[in-house]
């Protein structure tokens, strides 16, 4: 019976078929079908991965947080919030023409600003292309309200989102990523190899964000007179480090996604991605035991992120082998350059300079050191062009932004300002209400010369009934 | 009636709040404090920095209590908050001059 009833369906439907008129399949009609499900699929993975990489944006907040104090906890969460949405709409009207616009010189884009690509009822891909590219663009503009937290004027910041978005970041990435798209860049020409942008996203970031703490200068308190360094404690670690949890996600869309296609090589670039993290990570706390005693937690976290920079340029062209090593370097090297920057005294409050600046230099460089094409002195000759010309391109103009902005409406916030919290100070507001927030801000007494005691403005009590 | 402050370290709390009921005290007011005395801190490190960190967390009880109590309280706090290692606490006595319950408005003995 059952029999029957399957037969007499299966001459119904395909009698339908028939009498519906469709046309027998060809090899080019299979051909056209098979490659658009093949750009739906680069479509969804391209938007999937633009989507995780948006993510990333709350990784960066929880971690800023978390290394800062509670006082300013608000001000981080708006200078987040503002460096993605100024940054959007930046990157809309300016940048992304700058970076992807069709280029007569190789320097700078001419055409599609304000995604005039895109024509109703025309093809959307510009649209997946923009909106992939316009969360790169934020990544680097966010990096810069870590090492500048704490003292920089909301104002002044929001004013630098914008430039960033619109200029800073698009000139430099058209240079190595303008052909992706309209453009074509000079640097690419050379072969310069940024497959996910360690020098354009992460030391683009990390040189503003240089330049920017080295203009506002350090956080009071930070340095005594004698040189030494008076740690200023994070307020929350659980936050820093389910920030750099999600940092690590949304590297899974930063470094695979850059295919911007759904195909076969995104798993050797997922795969790299996460042993250059762990690697990182652990090479960073070793370090941080050996020559503090501990494990810590600072360090540790510091260099899983340094690692997942490290491998954001070479990620599609270097073996799994190759990926460790360059994460595990990172590792180390982070650490010494967080030491570094403090003993110069350019005080970076979550490390972003150390690990977006110096650890994406290192991972371009590495993209030529560990090629799977082989050791090339040409290649590794155009790594340190790009690095050069990243770091002669950023560090100067946003020095000079940072500058200006200082000069005119302000970049430093005031002394008793600084000392009350940006959140009451700027925002008008309180990020814990419930808590007393202790006033000692985290400034811990040191012993021995120079050491402050802590003076609070309100009292740390909470009285507690107990019946 | 006697004010008595006792400054303890923070897990001793329970112990010291259940020895004070078993002997008849009705009330108390705790305080989240830090401090030290002859007991210093420690060291710390923060992303490469060491720092020392002097004041310690302790919990401080207030009880008021009438004078005949007083010594009483005294000694059960002396013996629940003690660890022997340093940093144990200190208690402060001192003499109360009067208490108004809020709710009734009594005063005196009546208030505690």
């Amino acid at each position: 019976m059952k029999k029957v009833i399957f037969t007499l369906l299966f001459l119904i439907v395909n009698f339908t078929l028939v009498w519906a008129g469709d046309e027998p399949p060809t090899t080019e009609s299979n051909h056209t079908a098979i490659q658009l499900v093949q750009t739906h699929a680069d479509y969804v993975w391209t938007l999937v991965a633009a989507a995780l990489v948006f993510f990333m944006q709350a990784g960066f907040a929880m971690v800023e947080t978390g290394f800062t104090r509670a006082k300013n906890a608000i001000n981080i969460m708006m200078k987040n919030l503002m460096d993605f949405a100024i940054g959007s709409l930046a990157f809309f009207a300016i940048g992304f023409g700058l970076m992807f616009g069709e280029s007569a010189t190789g320097w700078f884009g001419t055409t599609g600003f304000f995604l005039s690509d895109f024509k109703v009822g025309g093809d959307p891909w510009v649209l997946a292309f923009w909106m992939f590219q316009v969360v790169f663009a934020a990544t680097a503009a966010t990096i810069v309200s870590g090492a500048m937290a704490e003292r920089t004027k909301f104002s002044g910041y929001l004013i630098y989102s914008f430039v960033i978005s619109a200029l800073v970041y698009p000139l430099f990435g058209g240079w190595a990523w303008g052909g992706l798209f309209h453009g074509g860049g000079w640097l690419e020409k050379l072969g310069f190899i940024d497959f996910a942008g360690s020098t354009v996203v992460h030391s683009v970031g990390g040189w503003s964000a240089l330049a920017g703490a080295i203009v506002l200068g350090p956080r009071m308190g930070k340095y005594t007179k004698d040189g030494r360094v008076k740690p200023i404690l994070g307020h929350n670690m659980p936050l820093a480090a389910l920030g750099v949890f999600i940092l690590w996600l949304g590297w899974f869309g930063f470094n695979p996604g850059s295919t911007t296609a759904a195909n076969k090589d995104i798993a050797m670039i997922f795969v790299n991605t996460n042993l250059a993290a762990a690697a990182g990570c652990i090479l960073a706390m070793l370090a941080s035991w050996l020559k503090f005693g501990k494990p810590e937690i600072g360090m540790s976290l510091n260099g899983a992120l340094a690692g997942l920079v490290a491998i954001t340029s070479p990620c599609a062209t270097v073996t799994p082998a190759s990926a460790i090593i360059i994460g595990a370097v990172a590792g180390v090297l982070v650490m010494f350059s967080v030491l570094f920057f403090d003993k110069i005294r350019v005080d970076d409050p979550v490390g972003a300079i150390s690990v977006h600046g110096v650890c994406g230099a290192w991972g371009t460089l590495s993209a030529g050191i560990f090629a799977i094409d082989g050791l090339s002195l040409s290649v590794i000759g155009v790594q340190l062009l790009g690095i050069a010309a990243c770091f002669l391109w950023v560090f100067p103009t946003t020095f000079i932004l940072f500058k200006l902005i200082a000069k005119t409406i302000g970049l430093r916030v005031s002394p008793e300002e600084e000392l009350e919290g940006l959140d009451l100070a700027e925002h008008g507001g309180n990020a814990y209400p419930d808590f007393e927030v202790s006033s000692y801000g985290g400034m811990v007494t040191g012993s021995g010369p120079g050491a402050t005691k802590p003076q609070p403005a309100l009292a740390t009590s909470k009285q507690v009934e107990v019946s | 009636m006697k004010k008595i402050e006792a400054i303890i370290k923070p897990f001793k709390l329970d112990d010291v709040k259940d020895a004070l009921n078993k002997i008849g005290v009705t009330g108390m007011t705790i305080t989240e404090v830090k401090g030290f005395g002859r007991q210093r801190g420690h060291k710390e490190i923060y992303r490469g920095a060491e720092y020392q960190v002097d004041f310690v967390p302790k919990v401080q009880i207030g009880i008021v209590v009438d004078t005949d109590l007083s010594d009483k309280v005294v000694d059960v706090i002396k013996e629940t908050a003690k660890t022997g290692k340093i940093g144990d606490g200190k208690i402060f006595i001192s003499n109360l001059e009067g208490a108004v319950r809020i709710r009734t408005g009594e005063t005196g003995s009546g208030a505690i």
